[in-house]
């Protein structure tokens, strides 16, 4: 005969069951994050591995300063400069673009719109985010080409501005439902503050909530920009892809992202072209690593300052 | 008779704007002793629901200027939904209906004709929770004033001093306007809250539980606080705490929601010594004694 363990053992028992099932818990949370860590590094590794031979035929300093991009000529030329102000020159006006209608936007779901109005808008932003980015390049196409051509009196409507454009637009939904989640965030006492201090909707939305939600927003705009910068389908379709040194917005550029996306299919394998997309790619992986690093120290020092 | 006007500061101004009126000393005089008075409130038959949800009814009150008015009541009883009348912040909430004459020195300020936004720079806030606004202890105290369009450093500046020695902060805070108004203490922040109300010259100040947040020195503090106030703006405290109530206010409101069916009405108002000792209704001393809710 078994006696029955006592209250104080049955309880011990069921501590150790549970402590055990949170080391496993944590165990697979560690290495989660662990693996986050190495995909990254696996991911430059590889880039860089495969960059290997650009670096020595063709010199990083030389393709980083040089302005010339004639990768098929005898001897290649591998200037990457062009296409790195060619994804500058988008992806500036695609930010110039996705900020202030993205946070006008924002602000107007959150704080100027009623219950059904918001609902309603929410649902049009998933679907905008829905939407292929090849759906958007033929919009495009279709619309906003033939618009910069006529309203700049161009030749061709396929430049840096009419990528931005759509480009701005598409990264849209990043920037309004994570600004709006911020601006959701800000405690109703705020705002209610505010009003009671005789503030109207507009003052107590400009002067108290958007700068309360000021990191939040911060953060939809470097997603939004990064979104921005690593969009191949629909530049590819609109910017006309000259690799060429661009001056203004209103010229046809090549991005980063679409030279690695047109020339991959023609090269060599393990020859010098293909290395040196792979030495692209490289650097937009260190320029998009770079961006994001300097919004989190940003981030993390309003939030220091911040914490209640 | 003397001791009564004493106790009631309201009346005493009155009486005393009165007996200069009497003496027909010159205009000016008499305009100061009216001025003297502003903030006081007078509510008839009002009534305010959420949606369907009757939650209070009929209450009428005489709130006199300069002296503390409490409003006690059990929880759910509409206390706070009762003060936020008196400044229009049920607007801020949508589908709050309110319904009788609710006056600020004889005006009407339910109707069109009072811009909520006006009244608000008249009738301050203080909530339950301290609500600095994310900016330095100087910006928040300068927040009011500013929006009324005050901009010269040396007149907010002096605002500023003058808020926080009303709110009996300006001594922990002088050296360091420049703060983040968050890296105050819990009862720092509500006495800030307090000065940053009083940075817009409100004639009454509506306390929601000011102090049901924070310690007993805390507390003692915003206690000592009001007392200094009471005697240039008009405070209507809500609080739970009937020592509170019984040490701070001049005049005492018991309302009562008799359940969930019925909406709250006003049992009964009156002087604070009197509601305290020796109260009309029986349910004004069961409530007060402990009794109930
Ligand atoms: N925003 C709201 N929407 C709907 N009903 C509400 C709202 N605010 C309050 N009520 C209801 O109105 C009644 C009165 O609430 P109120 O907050 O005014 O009471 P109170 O006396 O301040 O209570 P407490 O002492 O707990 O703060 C309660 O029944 C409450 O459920
Ligand atoms: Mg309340």
């Amino acid at each position: 005969m078994r006696t029955p363990p006592s209250d104080g053992a049955r309880r011990l028992g069921r501590t150790t069951t549970r402590r055990a099932a949170e080391a496993v818990v944590r165990a697979i949370i560690h290495v989660c994050g662990w693996l986050a860590i190495v995909i990254l590094a696996a991911i430059a590794i590889f880039l860089a591995w495969n960059s290997v031979r650009a670096f020595g035929e063709a010199g990083l300093g030389t393709m980083l300063s040089g302005t010339a991009w004639y990768p098929t000529s005898d001897p290649g030329k591998f200037g990457m400069l062009p296409l790195i102000l060619g994804s500058l020159f988008v992806t500036g006006v695609a930010l110039a673009v996705s900020v202030p209608v993205g946070v006008a936007a924002a602000v107007f779901i959150s704080e100027f719109s009623g219950p059904g109005v918001k609902d309603v808008m929410k649902s049009i932003i998933e679907f905008m985010a829905a939407v292929p980015s090849v759906v958007y390049g033929l919009i495009g196409v279709a619309v906003v080409i033939p618009l910069v051509k006529d309203v700049f009196a161009l030749n061709s409507g396929m430049t840096a501005l009419t990528g931005g454009i759509v480009l701005g637009v598409m990264s849209l939904p990043t920037v309004i439902s994570i600004s709006e989640d911020a601006l959701h965030a800000v405690p109703f006492d705020l705002r209610q503050g505010s009003a009671a201090l005789g503030n109207t909707r507009w003052q107590t939305t400009f002067k108290v909530t958007v700068p309360a939600a000021g990191s939040g927003i911060f953060a939809a705009v470097m997603l939004g920009l990064g979104r921005a910068i690593g969009e191949t389908m629909a530049v590819l379709m609109l910017t006309g892809n000259a690799a060429v040194m661009p001056t203004t917005v209103l010229e046809s550029v090549r991005t980063m992202t679409g030279t690695i996306a047109a020339e991959m299919g023609e090269v060599v394998q393990g020859g010098l072209h293909y290395s040196v997309l792979f030495a692209v790619g490289l650097v937009l992986f260190a320029i998009t690593f770079t961006i994001n690093l300097a919004a989190d120290l940003v981030l993390e020092r309003q939030r220091k300052r911040w914490r209640r | 008779m003397n001791a009564l006007l004493l106790e009631r500061d309201g009346t005493l101004a009155y009486t005393a704007g009165a007996v200069v009126a009497d003496d027909a000393v010159d205009v000016a005089t008499r305009e100061d002793a009216t001025a003297a008075v502003r903030g006081t409130f007078s509510l008839s038959g009002v009534s305010v629901a959420y949606g369907r949800d009757r939650v209070i009814e009929g209450v009428g009150m005489e709130i006199p200027a300069r002296s503390v008015t409490a409003l006690i009541g059990p929880s759910g009883c509409g206390k706070s939904t009762l003060l936020r009348c008196l400044n229009r912040m049920n607007d801020e909430i949508g589908n709050v209906h309110v319904d009788g004459r609710i006056t600020l020195d004889g005006a009407d300020i339910m109707g069109k004709a009072m811009d909520p936004v006006e009244l608000r720079m008249r009738v301050g806030q203080v909530f339950q929770r301290p609500n600095p606004f994310p900016m330095s202890i100087y910006d928040n105290i300068a927040y009011g004033p500013r929006t009324q369009g005050i901009r010269r450093k040396s007149e907010l500046d002096l605002l500023v001093e003058e808020s926080l020695r009303g709110a009996a902060l300006w001594d922990e805070v002088k050296k360091s306007l420049k703060k983040h108004a968050f890296e105050l203490s819990g009862g720092q922040q509500q006495r800030l809250c307090i000065a940053r109300a009083l940075a817009t010259k409100p004639e009454v100040i509506l306390m929601d539980e000011p102090a049901s947040a924070l310690d007993p020195i805390s507390t003692q503090q915003i206690e000592d606080t009001i007392a200094e106030l009471k005697d240039s703006v008009t405070i209507v405290i809500v609080t739970h705490n009937m020592q509170q109530a019984a040490r701070i206010s001049n005049q005492t409101a018991f309302m009562l929601r008799e359940s969930l069916e019925e909406p709250a009405h006003l049992v009964e108002m009156g002087d604070t010594k009197k509601m305290f000792t020796n109260p009309d209704d029986s349910r004004t001393e069961s409530y007060i004694t402990g009794r109930f809710g």
